[in-house]
């Protein structure tokens, strides 16, 4: 028997916690270094709003394994708004940032960050925005969720967790960088079901 | 927002909305490639009834920018020129599926006209209308103003309001569509506006507006302000004597080398001085103030590029219009329906 909460008629079930999020990323960060057999080249940029701070989090767990790496150096914000395939489908949506590494990403490895891939459109978005930027030597795309239900021929090298879900469940990613209230750190993955 | 009329009727958040998205939009400008796909598909068309340089341009880059096709339409050469109504010009352009039209109109009110009727679907932005607004060249000023304001404060463009800034705005106000745009704007953002000028060339019902009125240039400048913004002395829409001579009024409402020297002496090192224009040089501003380090006017134009793509986007993006059912049907309606006779508005 399922227990809707009684007001908002939606189920949340967290399939992550922060412990088990922190674990995912430090494989992650391994997994990256491992792929790209060292830090040489290395460039992480993370999709707004919570690839940003994914990314960031990444670098300093890449940082942390070697020394040669500044995380900050490595890593930048790719905003995809504009190359968006659903403008006008959707409310207008405001463009966020978009800031390279010092170094810029020609002939560099990008790792492209996110927090939950679902249709694959966002990527597709965000490889048009980096054709307009550079030409990197390759790009690799992390996630933190693989939610399925893909829509286009996109694939992830690096995922924190395969969740099979229904298209009718919300998948939602909480970071304390974004979501945390007075210090207090949220980090979680919640399934949200509208029963 | 479906169109962009005026600076009266834009509230605090939509202004600072469409300056933000303009910050990003700077930064493509910025780049190798600068362009967006994100209005590819989508016609733009400028439709100017009077002549302008640099607003045309600045459009016709900031629709190209967003990848839009745009369809230039001046009036020398085209049916306007043989009688041909606004009407017609904008049922014309509707046939052609014109997402959005760039108007600039020497009457006043052209614009809200175009957009109140049922004779074009598109978004309708004013480029200028008479002596009434003109919205986009406002909005790029208050850009502007903010991210000097942002400089001094320490702080990014980005959310910033004018909160606590006082702006001079100087001559030719009454028949200055920028200085009225300006007047609303900047004081909706926070912003403290002084306006200085020959009671000639104040409107009726100026001590209405949100703003201190000087009769005296050098007072003015005597309350510190931190942008002295130079109106155009508008020859062209000048059919009485307003002053005496040019020579007079650029000795007494020019900005001369004189009072460029007294804003040194003054201390007031973080003044800006605006213009919007095409500049009288010699006449409402000297060369020596034009092309100074305080001057702006070039970062001006630069930023309209950016103010107006902004404004598109906004306009242009977004399910609240073009693909929102209707509840009187008017969609279904095909465009090319002829009109029945005799049947001159729905």
């Amino acid at each position: 028997m399922t227990m809707p909460a009684p007001e908002s008629g939606i189920t949340k079930r967290v399939v992550l916690a922060a412990a088990d999020m922190d674990r995912a990323l430090t494989r992650i960060a391994h997994e990256i270094l491992e792929a790209n057999k060292g830090s040489a080249d290395l460039i992480l940029l993370g999709i707004p709003r919570r690839g940003f701070p994914l990314a960031q989090r990444l670098a300093r767990k890449i940082a942390a394994v070697d020394d040669a790496v500044d995380p900050d150096l490595i890593t930048g914000q790719l905003d995809v708004t504009m190359y968006r395939d659903d403008l006008r489908r959707n409310p207008t949506r405001s463009p966020q940032a978009t800031q390279l590494p010092p170094s810029g990403i020609d002939d560099r490895v990008v790792v492209l960050v996110d927090d939950v891939l679902y249709s694959g459109r966002t990527i597709r978005a965000a490889l048009d925005a980096l054709a307009d930027l550079g030409r990197p030597r390759i790009v690799r795309l992390a996630v933190l969720v693989d939610r399925g239900h893909r829509e286009l021929p996109i694939r992830a090298d690096h995922v924190g967790k395969n969740l099979p879900t229904s298209s009718r469940e919300r998948v939602r990613v909480h970071l304390g960088e974004i979501d945390g209230l007075d210090g207090v750190a949220a980090d979680e993955v919640v399934i949200e079901d509208r029963a | 927002m479906k169109h962009l009329l005026s600076t009266r009727d834009l509230s605090a958040t939509s202004a600072l909305r469409l300056l933000d998205v303009a910050e990003e939009m700077s930064a493509v400008g910025e780049r190798e490639i600068k362009k967006l796909p994100a209005l590819r598909g989508r016609t733009v068309v400028n439709l100017f009834f009077e002549d302008s340089t640099r607003t045309r341009i600045s459009f016709e880059a900031a629709a190209k920018r967003l990848s839009a096709d745009v369809i230039n339409f001046a009036v020398k050469g085209s049916s306007v020129s043989k009688g041909e109504s606004l009407k017609d010009t904008a049922q014309t352009l509707e046939a052609m599926s014109a997402d959005a039209v760039v108007i600039r109109h020497p009457a006043s009110g052209a614009p809200a006209r175009l957009a109140a009727s049922d004779w074009i679907d598109a978004a309708v932005i004013n480029a200028g209308d008479g002596t009434h607004e003109h919205p986009t060249q406002a909005l790029l000023d208050a850009f502007t103003l903010r991210r000097h304001w942002a400089r001094i404060g320490g702080t990014p463009s980005a959310g910033t309001t004018l909160a606590g800034m006082k702006v001079l705005i100087v001559g030719d106000v009454l028949h200055s569509r920028v200085a009225r745009s300006n007047v609303w704007l900047l004081t909706t953002l926070g912003a403290e506006v002084l306006l200085a000028g020959p009671p000639t060339l104040l409107p009726v019902g100026i001590a209405s507006w949100p703003c201190t009125v000087f009769y005296d240039l050098d007072e003015a400048i005597a309350q510190r302000p931190d942008a002295v913004m130079m109106l155009r002395l508008q020859a062209e829409r000048m059919n009485a004597a307003f002053f005496p001579s040019t020579r007079e009024y650029s000795r007494r409402w020019g900005f001369d080398d004189g009072r460029l020297a007294l804003l040194d002496i003054m201390g007031l090192d973080d003044t800006v001085i605006m213009h919007p224009g095409p500049m009288n040089r010699g006449l409402e501003i000297s060369a020596a103030a034009a092309d100074s380090p305080r001057s702006t006017i070039l970062a001006q134009v630069r930023n309209g590029v950016s103010v107006r793509m902004a404004a598109l986007y906004l306009l242009l993006s977004g399910d609240q219009h073009d693909d929102e059912p209707r509840d009187d049907g008017t969609r279904a309606l095909p465009h090319d329906l002829p009109i029945p006779e005799g049947r001159t508005t729905r």
